[in-house]
């Protein structure tokens, strides 16, 4: 137990206003969404307004939040110096805590560094142990479901993220969508959408989490088929909607499980100490992790449940940039970041060199990369890039490399807004079409600005030196431990080799990408230029970042600046300390990976740049080489129709699972429709008209009708009476009054 | 002994006041015997207020009289009103309240 204490960093507490009213983020956000809803239709076109002030005001808010969380993080260190740390910690006790001995130690001689604590802010939500009582603090034994916020490093900065993109997402949005047919649905399901995610973000309690999870898939469904008039449009929204619900069912039995695995618990801190602490058998856990895991595939587009992302493209291209990009499809990486310890545990993932999600990420880091190379439509390709960086992602978190899983999160959410955004400027310029080959091409020229901001983005994304990825990716490359000399918390030689693949696939797509877009003659019959300032600003904010987020968190190892500034922001939000998160072992960063890396990169793009070089001098028009590989080679042509059929995995959904599936449901459907329902109404019906005229006859003409009646008559026959008594005759009046006065008396004096 | 003869008296007087507003078919006669009415009770407030030795029956006489002073100002105005309309200024024949 006491290798425990020594392994695990001491925490200490923080407070502040905005940490205990985070809860107000969403709220706003909740608010601007009614408020949009009642007033859309007499605003009209200025219904943004509402938008835009509530997600600025969730910025701000998100922006001081981060701001009081650093500092408190900061000052604590200053207080502390002398390594004085106020103690927090409680271990639980007992003398021989099962799975202790799998936890990694800090190495020897290693500084501890103390961790803030999260702060949790809950309230009782309901009390299902008895039902009669609702004073959730007048508990006798049982632990009441609570509803909360959970303020720490992870969220704050999912906070910072959601709220900014949603920010520059809106602006963008003004131009990109006005005249819209459904502008003020638009509008409000931008708001619903940043409310449900931030709610998501704040969870307390796994409970909590799925509502905000659900919250979130439903307004992906509404705004992917936004134009739902278009029978694609639908189809897209469905598809995306019911492949969620697949990876949902998992969602719910692994938190099921964990909620009776912890001792009736949903709370995540609890369900996280108890993880740590070994409170959990193994087995449980493993069940539980990949119950997780099928919800993350779903929703975080991981193989092979990612087909619905490339067709949720169907959207507004802001929304894809906001959903489909930055904030949504993360949903599933920060779960697990959430609920690491169940994933550390029940995956079994230090010292290790396989596991499933380590495996899933590295596949899907491969499979979408390769499958951006065949689509045309340039939203798809950055779709199928979305699939494979967040693949990265939880290859990370599968390696143990929970920083870089969210640093990449983090930096990815920058850069492929800043591309998504920028494929809707360019489609806004170039006839509203996405086809790169058939309405784009040289809008270097035509579209400097665009051009720019565009090219930037793209650097971050194949993790060129020093843009946001090649910082993010690099720590993930290192967090798999399996390069010499790395370290880290296992051997992942696999994912490693998947990882540098997947290096080399994003260069090579992303540079056909720049190619037909950019390079090459204009082949459409347009005159693109650059966006208004309303569109072009976020782009370039966008970028702007891209270049320098990276210096968040550069390794401490850097020559000149890695000593005052490396491993800021893992510094800030890694949760670390106390029981509610497991001892992780940081990779020690290498030179010889990070070149490695690069010049892999390097090699791809100069390789498909080569390509397109030959093939625009031949013919400045042309998008592809006839007469190549793929015409010549049986092999490669087999390989270029698995591609553009997906791996024929929507033909098995739909081909094989589907219609398999709704062929005899179908029939049986019907059998119990024709002979059972039916049946069933048919008497019922027949018994309703027998006790019908029961009731018209007895009961309607006999009771009702007499009862009505009889007070009519009741109330004629004494107003007749009374009508005698209101003569008019002031004379009378008084005379009742004293007759009555006197009785009274009378009474009085007879009574007392 | 004292206070009984007072009390009597204002009962006597009271009664009378209600007959005279009960009976009378004038509207003047009818005012007249409310301040029969009144007087019989100002009679009884000013007999307690002596019988108990203190200031406030007698302060709260004044006082009625004031009121009844008004009363009378606006019941005349009422019964000059009715003469006006009616060229009369018998009660019973203004029943226009007649259920």
């Amino acid at each position: 137990m006491h290798l425990l204490a020594a392994a695990a960093a001491p925490t200490f507490e923080v407070s502040s206003w905005f940490f205990d009213w985070a809860g107000l983020i969403p709220a706003i956000m909740a608010g601007s969404f009614l408020l949009t809803l009642f007033f859309g239709k007499r605003l009209g076109k200025h219904v943004h307004f509402i938008g835009l002030v509530a997600v600025s005001a969730s910025f701000l808010l998100a922006i001081l939040t981060a701001a009081a969380w650093i500092n408190a993080t900061n000052s604590h260190d200053e207080e502390d110096h002398g390594g004085e740390a106020v103690l927090v910690t409680e271990f639980a006790g007992g003398e021989d805590l099962a799975g202790v001995d799998e936890v990694a130690f800090a190495e020897e001689g290693e500084e501890v560094e103390a961790r803030p604590e999260a702060v949790v802010n809950s309230w009782c939500w309901f009390d299902s142990s008895d039902a009669t009582n609702t004073d959730c603090d007048d508990r006798a034994s049982e632990k009441p479901i609570s509803i909360g916020t959970l303020v720490d490093g992870q969220s704050v900065l999912l906070l910072v993220v959601v709220t900014f993109i949603s920010l520059l997402v809106h602006i963008f949005s003004t131009d990109y969508v006005r005249g819209d047919r459904r502008y003020v649905h638009y509008f409000a399901f931008l708001s619903l959408f940043t409310a449900s995610m931030l709610f998501f973000v704040l969870s307390a309690s796994t409970l909590q989490m799925i509502v905000g999870w659900e919250l979130v898939g439903v307004c992906s469904f509404a705004l992917i088929g936004h134009w739902w008039e278009e029978k694609p449009n639908s189809d897209a929204a469905l598809k995306a909607f019911l492949t969620n619900r697949v990876g949902d069912i998992g969602l719910l039995v692994g938190v099921t499980v964990l909620f009776f695995a912890a001792g009736n618990s949903f709370d995540i801190r609890t369900i996280n100490h108890a993880a740590v602490v070994g409170d959990i058998g193994n087995g449980t856990l493993l069940v539980a992790s990949l119950c997780l895991l099928a919800a993350v595939m779903s929703k975080s587009g991981q193989f092979v449940l990612h087909t619905w992302l490339p067709d949720a493209m169907a959207g507004p291209t802001p929304v894809s940039a906001l959903i489909h990009a930055a904030t949504m499809v993360v949903a599933g990486v920060y779960m697990i970041g959430r609920l690491y310890p169940v994933f550390w545990e029940g995956l079994a993932i230090p010292g290790s060199s396989v596991n499933a999600m380590a495996i899933i990420g590295g596949i899907t880091v491969v499979g979408g990369g390769l499958l951006a190379f065949v689509q045309n439509d340039i939203k798809k390709v950055l779709a199928y890039s979305t699939i494979s960086q967040l693949g990265y992602m939880v290859l990370a978190l599968g390696v143990g490399a929970w920083t870089a899983g969210m640093f990449h999160l983090f930096t990815h959410a920058i850069f492929k807004a800043c591309l998504f955004l920028g494929a809707g400027a360019i489609s806004h310029a170039c006839h509203h079409s996405f086809d790169m080959k058939a309405e784009m091409g040289g809008l270097r020229k035509l579209m400097p600005k665009t051009y720019l901001t565009f090219m930037i983005a793209t650097g971050a994304l194949i993790g060129l030196f020093p843009l946001a990825g090649f910082w993010s990716k690099d720590e993930i490359l290192v967090g798999a431990g399996a390069w010499p000399g790395t370290g880290g918390n296992g051997d992942y030689t696999i994912p490693l080799i998947m990882g540098l693949l997947g290096a080399a696939l994003t260069a090579a797509y992303m540079t056909r990408v720049i190619m037909l877009v950019f390079f090459g003659e204009y082949r459409g019959h347009d005159h693109p230029h650059d966006p208004g300032p309303l569109m072009l600003v976020p782009l370039q904010v966008l970028a702007g970042l891209a270049v320098v987020v990276g210096f968040l968190n550069v390794p401490k190892e850097l020559p000149l600046i890695g000593d005052s500034i490396g491993l800021t922001l893992e510094h800030w939000i890694e949760p670390g300390g106390g029981d509610v998160f497991p001892v992780i072992d940081h990779g020690k960063p290498s030179f010889s990976l990070a070149i490695m890396a690069t010049l892999i990169g390097v090699f791809a793009i100069f390789l498909t740049y080569s390509y397109y070089a030959k093939l625009f001098a031949k013919n400045p028009r042309a998008t592809e080489v006839t007469g190549g590989l793929r015409d010549n080679n049986r092999l490669a042509r087999g390989f270029h129709t698995l591609l553009v059929e997906k791996y024929y995995l929507d033909h098995l959904y739909q081909g094989v699972i589907a219609d398999g599936v709704k062929g005899w449901m179908a029939r049986g459907a019907y059998w119990v429709n024709q002979n059972v329902i039916d049946n069933v109404i048919n008497y019922t019906g027949k018994g309703t008209v027998i006790a019908g005229r029961f009731v018209y006859r007895f009961i309607d003409q006999g009771a009702i009708d007499g009862t009505v009646n009889g007070s009519g008559y009741t109330a004629t026959g004494f107003g007749g009476v009374l009508r005698h008594i209101q003569s008019g005759q002031i004379r009378q009046y008084a005379t009742l009054m004293f007759g009555a006065a006197a009785i009274l008396a009378a009474v009085f004096i007879i009574a007392v | 002994m004292f206070l009984n003869q007072f009390l009597l008296f204002a009962a006597v007087l009271f009664c009378i006041g209600v007959y005279g507003v009960l009976t009378r078919k004038n509207g003047v006669l009818v005012l007249m015997s409310i301040e029969l009415i009144l007087n019989a009770v100002n009679i009884n407030l000013v007999a307690f207020g002596a019988f108990n030795g203190t200031i406030p029956g007698q302060v709260f006489a004044l006082f009625v009289i004031a009121v009844a002073a008004a009363e009378v100002g606006v019941g005349l105005a009422i019964v000059l009103l009715i003469y006006r309309n009616r060229r009369s200024i018998d009660v019973s024949e203004a029943n226009l309240l007649q259920g």
